[in-house]
């Protein structure tokens, strides 16, 4: 009986170390549930969710404090997949979001002034210039998020949308015709 | 009499290739125009090297290959360039693309080229030379033939030399053989030379005897170790997996490369276009397209790169009642946005379709999982399952079905007795997981250069920060210092004079009067006694005698 217990406390001392071992040892660094939210955030950094850039908006909804259906760049295949990685309803947007087609920013070179304050507000860095020169987008880079438009004082910067391109183009769903569905022997379709 | 091995299912069509191989290969007529492609290989666009109104020779390089993957495009033939620009190219998209458009002026006259001793020089300049001319796979595949030639880090065994042409209706390869077998066979040596290859396989689908007989007769006039070797006709022994499996036996599985297994894999036309390359320095210019379907005149031809196809077309009298034309073959054909597309590298065949020929597939049933669509697959995938993730979008699953190892062959759809277009479903799932593999490479792209931005501005703050923090430091510093400038000046002077000070009493002690050397006892006694004295005045004058005054 007392070997028997002594037996069961050592095992249980054995594997309480191991746990607190590995608490310590394979410690994960920071938030990996926020990690994976921002994963799926698409990366405009656009700040149409209300929080400046994906990171911050995936921080509020791993803490809970903000709703999934908040990204419009993402659209409704985003808020499926974070619906899906967190275990809640597929929610619709807010009334009036709509996705708009992907787009570059253009700056008119003619007109920019070189006053830096739309390199200020790229949250990638995609606006190639220094004071006083004109600047340019780097447009392979730019994510679109249109926050260089309002601080232009000149307002010389104009979104493009990307036009479809042959090496961007995509087969489409096969739409084809469907057979009708035979009635069953009682007249009947079958259910 | 070498055993022949069979790959996984693959079906039986008719093959409709007799009607086109009553006559020979005939050259197109010189067209009024041609619309040149700069993209019409696999990777990057060539970079226009022309400018509207620039005049043009036959074979000048009008297209340089631009980074890694990409290949040159020439002027097919001597005249004007009118214009750079876009317009519809010979894609199921039936989007426009960058081409030049020439007008031919009719003199065909030549830029000055050469050939080169490829077998002398190096393999770079060779590879190089081969890029330059624009050499791509003319079975379809247009990928740089160039980039296939390097021997990489696997030994090279058998050079498999594509003559099976498997599709139905196509039978440019095939007219090919029966009329330039010593050429294609001059190209297969430069091949085998460049990859060191033991053995050249010429492997040819047994429905065409007069081909097969004129490669063997051209093979077994080469020096090299070389076998044509007959096939039985079976769709698709023409892909390069299919045909190596047939002749070797040897299966490449899923993700794996055919060097890995040590084969290398080429089309006949292209053996040609390289022997061309290299002995003449002539450019890849011209094509052979078989022209058919619901024709008259069903026949091949050759014809410029960028030849209109309703020109070409018209060379063959179509019916009226022709309604689309179709690039490729029946099975693996696209659609072609319009006839006023022009040819293009990968344009082997030209099919003029029309409802009687090619009646409108029945109505689609679901599918009945009868697994007959497995049982064809010569990649020997399961389409049923292909089908059912690519239809609901389940792209990562269609992925574990090794969605990419479809070659898009359509014998699937050929036998599913529900009649669904499956080949459709795997392409628009190959196509959107490639949208979205890229999308994923931009948003990481974006992240990290938010990221990086992030950490700046951080760092930026905090560099200000400490720029401030120093600043204030020194300005203290300065403060204190610039509130005591005089003190410090005193300071200065104070010391010298200390030391003057102390200077002045080393010398007065150490200036002993001179008469005190000889001195009696009594006299001694005098001086001390004065000196006690002297030295009691001093301490009644000053309390703190003995401390320097200042
Ligand atoms: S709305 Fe803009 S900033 Fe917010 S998560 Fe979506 S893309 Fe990122
Ligand atoms: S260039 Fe303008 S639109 Fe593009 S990412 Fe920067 S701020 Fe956004
Ligand atoms: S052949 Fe057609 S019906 Fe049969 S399993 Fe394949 S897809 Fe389904
Ligand atoms: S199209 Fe793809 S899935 Fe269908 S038979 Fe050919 S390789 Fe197999």
């Amino acid at each position: 009986m007392l070997t028997a217990l002594i037996v069961m406390s050592g095992i249980a001392l054995v594997l309480g170390a191991v746990l607190g071992f590995s608490a310590i040892k394979f410690k994960v660094e920071g938030n990996p549930l926020v990690d994976k939210i921002d994963a799926i955030l698409p990366q405009i950094q656009c700040g149409q969710c209300g929080y400046p850039g994906c990171r911050p908006y995936a921080e509020a909804i791993a803490a809970g404090e903000a709703d999934i259906n908040r990204c419009p760049p993402g659209g409704e295949e985003g808020i499926r997949k974070l619906a899906d990685l967190l275990g809640v309803e597929f929610k619709p947007f807010g009334g009036g979001t709509v996705q708009k087609p992907k787009a570059v920013a253009f700056i008119d070179e003619n007109l920019c002034i070189g006053c830096t304050l739309c390199t200020q507000a790229c949250p990638v860095d995609a606006i190639a210039g220094a004071a006083k020169q004109m600047h340019t987008i780097i447009a392979p880079v730019c994510t679109g998020c249109e926050l260089c438009v309002a601080p232009c004082p000149v307002n010389c910067i104009s979104m493009v949308v990307i036009e479809e391109k042959i090496t961007t183009w995509k087969w489409k769903y096969p739409v084809y015709a469907l057979a009708p569905v035979r009635r069953s022997a009682f007249g009947r379709a079958p259910e | 009499m070498r055993t022949l091995y069979q790959f996984h299912g693959g079906v039986h069509p008719p093959t409709n290739k007799t009607q086109s191989t009553r006559t020979p290969i005939a050259p197109a007529p010189l067209p009024g125009k041609l619309v040149i492609p700069f993209h019409q290989h696999v990777g990057n666009m060539a970079r226009p090297l022309v400018k509207a109104g620039n005049r043009v020779l036959k074979g000048q390089l009008i297209g340089m290959p631009e980074d890694g993957v990409s290949s040159a495009v020439h002027a097919s033939t001597s005249g004007t360039i009118s214009a750079i620009g876009m317009a519809v190219v010979a894609h199921a998209s039936g989007l426009p693309d960058l081409c030049a458009t020439l007008i031919p002026d009719g003199q065909e006259e030549w830029v000055t080229h050469e050939g080169m001793a490829y077998r002398t020089a190096a393999g770079a300049d060779v590879r190089l030379a081969l890029r330059l001319a624009g050499v791509v796979g003319l079975g379809g595949a247009v990928f740089p033939s160039d980039l296939k030639l390097r021997s990489g880090k696997h030994k090279i065994k058998s050079l498999v030399l594509n003559g099976a042409e498997c599709e139905p209706y196509i039978t440019c390869d095939d007219m090919l053989m029966r009329e330039r077998a010593a050429e294609i066979i001059r190209g297969a040596e430069i091949m085998r030379f460049m990859l060191d290859a033991e053995e050249v396989l010429i492997g040819i689908e047994d429905n065409k005897p007069e081909a097969i007989a004129a490669m063997q007769l051209a093979a077994a006039a080469s020096d090299d170790k070389m076998e044509v070797i007959v096939v039985p006709t079976i769709y698709p022994s023409g892909g390069a997996k299919q045909l190596m499996r047939i002749l070797t036996g040897i299966e490449i599985a899923a993700g794996v490369r055919s060097t890995e297994k040590g084969m290398q894999c080429f089309n006949v036309a292209t053996a040609l276009s390289i022997y061309r390359a290299l002995q003449f320095g002539e450019p890849l210019l011209s094509r052979i397209v078989t022209v058919t379907g619901n024709v008259r005149n069903a026949q091949n031809f050759e014809v410029l790169i960028g030849a209109p196809v309703n020109e070409l077309v018209a060379l063959a009298d179509p019916l009226p009642d022709t309604n689309l034309y179709i690039m490729g073959g029946p099975m693996m054909g696209v659609p072609l946005p319009s006839a006023q597309v022009s040819v293009v590298k990968a344009t082997n065949c030209i099919i003029a379709a029309s409802d009687k020929l090619f009646p409108p597939p029945p109505p689609a049933l679901p599918c009945i999982r009868c697994t007959r669509c497995a049982e064809a697959c010569p990649a020997d995938l399961q389409p049923q399952e292909l089908f059912w993730f690519a239809q609901s979008k389940n792209f990562g699953k269609a992925q574990e079905y090794s969605l990419f190892d479809c070659i898009e062959c359509g014998a699937c759809s050929y036998v599913c007795p529900s009649h669904i277009p499956l080949v459709q479903y795997y392409r628009f799932a190959k196509s959107e997981i490639r949208a979205l593999e890229h999308e994923q490479a931009a948003a990481d792209l974006a992240r990290e250069r938010y990221e990086f931005r992030q950490s700046r501005i951080e760092r930026d703050k905090q560099e200000k920060a400490e720029k401030l923090a120093q600043k204030e430091m020194t300005a203290l510093a300065a403060r204190q210092s610039a509130a005591t400038p005089e003190a410090a000046a005193d300071n200065s002077a104070q010391l010298r004079i200390q030391a003057a000070v102390e200077h002045a009493r080393e010398q007065a002690a150490a200036a002993r009067p001179k008469n005190i050397d000889t001195l009696t006892p009594r006299q001694q006694a005098e001086i001390a006694e004065i000196e006690a004295r002297r030295a009691k005045a001093r301490e009644m004058a000053h309390p703190d005698a003995g401390q320097p005054k200042e």
